[in-house]
């Protein structure tokens, strides 16, 4: 590009009248190696938005949404769970209940029926007390009688009247 | 809309936000945790992404805010943001420079800059916006946003040739 355009355009460009494709042109005459003495000046200038435009936003950019939030506990909480359970599960299981001898089972058998037996009787024994309570349908029944003997009186009331 | 759909959308323009964050808070954590920041307000705001007519635009000018209220809150705490980028990591890219130190210079030139003047050049001269989408992301009138430009670029440009010449006079 000839040097009489590049210096009208240097004056465009400080009065803030050159377009972005004038600009270019500017950036591109100053990035080259060699450039007339008395425009020396502006290189740095120029090249400094060259190499400036360069710099990148290189930090992470935490996009983190509110449900992920939620679901990560739940998933801990689950695995706590579930976790406890299987160690609960598997100590139980692995409790010995114990080995008994031939006698001491024979033993426990007897033991056994004979509490039944003592239950068996001393339920007997309620249940014929209990049976007293027959005696009472009974006197019930009679003193129903006594209902009748208010008929006549009715009657004879009524006769009266 | 998923989270892989909202970093397809943001991508395009997530190094814009962070460099307009950069050049008005200096600090590179700072302009790292300003993004985050105005990203993930447009995330939680996903489901009205779709009726905003410019997405980016809207981003930049939500950067801008937040980086003017950043700022603001600093003043209010009478601290100065201590910036300590000493080391630039781009390596790569200083390379095909010759001279690190003129470029570190125009750095600090813009970085003297009034806040709307280094957002003008920010928008304009390095991410290369249209004017009239530089109208829509900071409210300005395209006279204002011109003559912003026009003042930075000559100050910038003075501010060089007194340092180019300093020791030939």
């Amino acid at each position: 590009m000839d040097l009489n355009n590049i210096e009208q355009l240097l004056a465009k460009y400080l009065d803030g009248t050159t377009s972005l494709l004038e600009e270019q042109q500017l950036k591109l005459f100053f990035n080259q190696e060699t450039i007339p003495v008395h425009l020396e000046v502006y290189k740095p200038l120029f090249n400094y938005f060259t190499v400036s435009k360069k710099e990148t936003f290189t930090a992470k950019l935490p996009l983190e949404t509110k449900t992920n939030f939620t679901y990560k506990w739940l998933s801990i909480a689950a695995v706590v769970a579930i976790s406890f359970g299987i160690y609960f599960n598997w100590s139980v299981n692995s409790q010995d209940l114990g080995t008994y001898s031939q006698d001491e089972t024979q033993l426990a058998y007897k033991e056994f029926i004979q509490s039944l037996q003592m239950v068996s009787k001393n339920f007997n024994k309620g249940a014929t007390s209990v049976s007293y309570l027959q005696e009472l349908n009974i006197a019930k029944e009679q003193i129903a009688y006594l209902n009748d003997f208010q008929n006549p009186i009715g009657r004879t009331l009524k006769m009266n009247n | 809309m998923t989270q892989t759909e909202f970093l397809h959308l943001v991508l395009p323009f997530k190094d814009k936000v962070f460099r307009l964050a950069k050049r008005l808070l200096v600090s590179k954590e700072e302009a790292e945790d300003a993004t985050q920041e105005v990203l993930l307000k447009l995330w939680n705001n996903k489901s009205k992404i779709e009726s905003y007519k410019n997405v980016e635009a809207f981003s930049m000018t939500m950067t801008k805010n937040f980086c003017y209220d950043k700022l603001k809150s600093k003043q209010a705490q009478n601290l100065k943001i201590v910036h300590s980028n000493y080391q630039d990591h781009s390596v790569a890219l200083q390379k095909q420079v010759e001279t690190n130190d003129s470029l570190n210079f125009v750095e600090k030139l813009i970085e003297a800059l009034p806040e709307q003047q280094k957002l003008v050049i920010q928008l304009r001269d390095i991410e290369q916006y249209e004017f009239n989408e530089i109208e829509k992301m900071l409210d300005m009138k395209p006279t204002a946003i011109r003559g912003a430009l026009s003042r930075a670029r000559k100050t910038i440009r003075e501010q060089l040739i007194k340092t180019h010449s300093y020791g030939l006079k």
